[in-house]
């Protein structure tokens, strides 16, 4: 059952280079993962014999261009159970999903002035300015729900927090700083409840693990291509087909009308009322890659091999000392994210020196302002693991914090 | 290691016993800077007297190089005419700005000097000049302030 890893690492071509005289230990696949010789592959093999524009020519290059793409559409939907294949809308990224969605609900007239929008102490930036400015758009009000000092959402209050007024939830399924893996049924139930649209930023767990938009039985779910082994440039919105049909187009262009003339225009049908200009057509085929990779893998395995690194880096960081957990210390209901501070040293300090041993680790507030805020530190650094990820990688990290803390001299 | 000329020993002792630091009063003028991409952050006050900076102060977090850097800024600036300690400050973004290749001039940046090897690193040129950066806002809303009051 478990991963042959090292075999596994073998399809990712960078994981063998070099950094600073020393074998590379990403460390940072929140950020933003790494890609297999297959993806790379399969978006070469669509530039040298398959480029065309797609949904337009009649000819076999534009036919083939338009299968791939549509093809790939197809593999996303099937890869997170959508009822069907024209809820799967292509973006840019989780950040353009979101923006897509705050932007149509807005102009789809459902938020008035008094209304509410929740989101939680966890988000990401993107699940939180879009919101904020369709707050500022409407007159409506954002809400929070808080966090608990373990890291965990406190929805003690989510009665009151989600409630009549409330027109709009949406919420992080697994936090990008803290790691935690977040209840959704007990927040969506509470949405249906007041009649609330719910969604998911799923950007971290469909990656990570199995995601089901059916058993998620929210409205809307958003995810990235870059973060799941595919290429930059690629995101997807998932929303239930009633939703994308009543809601207006997010940008006017090519592609996404059914009739133009000078007295105004008629749009398309989901997904493609969604999809103005050119898609990012390589991308959507490196996307569809990476599902399969994922797929063949299998991603229970995956999440199977995360949650033995993460009880295995747990007690491991911890036993640096000085060292201080930000999120989750038990490996329940977390993923492969871990923040730490560490003694009174700037986590920019911390990751320089670390690059110097070529460990590569993400510093900073990670997007997550408001979590950072919240337990009152400027900034963390951040460890985070994939499927290639090994203990031996993390051993390095925790012997590189033991040099970060003698290179400064620290307590 | 390349990592020692980054790290100089003058930036590690500014960063454990930084010179000025802790807001002072009396002030013309105070500024809080922030750095988005890491969090680090400065709340600085400058007091100017005739054209002359008669104190800097400041408080604030962030990483080794963006203390370290105020604290030699502040040793540079203060008892300065503003004139020439804006022309430290050009000189001192200018080797900032130099990707690793600038020489600077020890007569004028002095301990300054030592960031030198900071330039080679992008993304950490924002942190050394934070307190330069809020300094020199400061500086230009404490002189405009005595410019109308005048």
């Amino acid at each position: 059952m478990t991963l042959d890893v090292a075999r596994l690492r073998k399809d990712f071509p960078i994981l063998s280079r070099e950094v600073n005289g020393r074998p590379l230990v990403y460390l940072d696949s929140a950020a933003s993962s790494q890609r297999p010789q297959a993806v790379l592959d399969a978006m070469n093999d669509y530039y040298e014999h398959h480029h065309a524009n797609v949904h337009r020519g009649i000819y076999a290059l534009a036919e083939e261009a338009t299968a791939l793409y549509e093809g790939a559409r197809d593999t996303v939907a099937a890869f997170v159970n959508a009822y069907d294949r024209s809820e799967v809308v292509f973006t840019k990224n989780s950040t353009e999903a979101l923006n897509l969605l705050a932007r149509s609900v807005g102009d789809s007239g459902r938020i008035k002035p008094g209304d509410e929008i929740v989101v939680t102490e966890m988000e990401h930036h993107s699940n939180i300015v879009p919101w904020q400015m369709l707050a500022e758009r409407t007159g409506a009000t954002v809400r929070w729900i808080g966090i608990t000092d373990e890291g965990r959402l406190d929805l003690s209050g989510l009665d009151d927090i989600v409630n009549e007024r409330t027109r709009v939830v949406s919420f992080v399924h697994q936090s990008n700083i803290l790691g935690t893996v977040n209840p959704v049924s007990q927040i969506v139930r509470r949405a249906r409840e007041v009649g609330a649209l719910v969604g998911l930023d799923c950007s971290q767990s469909v990656p990570h693990r199995a995601v089901d938009v059916q058993e998620l039985g929210a409205d809307f779910v958003a995810f990235t291509g870059h973060k799941m082994l595919g290429p930059t440039g690629i995101g997807v919105l998932w929303a239930r087909r009633a939703l994308l049909d009543e809601l207006p187009p997010f940008l006017g262009g090519g592609e996404m009308i059914e009739t133009v003339t000078k007295n105004g225009s008629t749009y398309a049908e989901a997904p493609h009322k969604f999809e103005a200009g050119t898609p990012n057509i390589a991308e959507a085929v490196g996307l569809a890659a990476a599902v399969r990779y994922l797929s063949d893998v299998g991603m229970d395995e995956v999440l199977a091999h995360e949650k033995e690194l993460v009880s295995y880096a747990l007690p491991a960081l911890e036993s640096v000392g000085g060292l201080r957990i930000l999120g989750p210390r038990t490996a329940v209901s977390r993923g492969g994210a871990i923040s730490f501070s560490l003694a009174d040293l700037h986590p920019h300090d911390v990751g320089q020196v670390l690059d110097e041993l070529g460990i590569a680790v993400r510093v900073g507030q990670h997007c997550a302002a408001v979590t950072c805020t919240r337990y009152g530190v400027p900034a963390t650094t951040r460890a985070s693991f994939y499927l290639y990820t090994t203990t031996e990688e993390i051993d390095a990290l925790v012997a590189g914090l033991e040099h970060v803390k003698r290179f400064f001299r620290a307590a | 290691m390349q990592l020692e000329s980054m790290y100089q020993e003058i930036i590690l002792d500014h960063y454990r016993t930084p010179h000025n630091k802790g807001l002072r009063e009396p002030y013309d003028a105070e500024v809080h800077h922030v750095n988005p991409t890491c969090g680090d952050e400065v709340t600085l006050r400058v007091r100017v007297i005739d054209g002359v900076v008669e104190d800097v102060s400041y408080d604030g977090s962030g990483c080794s190089i963006s203390q370290a850097s105020s604290s030699v800024m502040t040793d540079l600036v203060i008892g300065k005419p503003v004139t020439e300690a804006m022309e430290t400050a050009d000189e001192f973004l200018a080797l900032m700005q130099s990707q690793g290749r600038g020489e600077p001039d020890e007569d004028v940046l002095e301990d300054a000097v030592a960031f030198a090897g900071v330039a080679k690193y992008p993304a950490r040129v924002k942190c050394a000049l934070l307190g330069w950066m809020a300094w020199k806002d400061a500086t230009a809303q404490a002189v405009a302030r005595a410019a109308e009051g005048s």
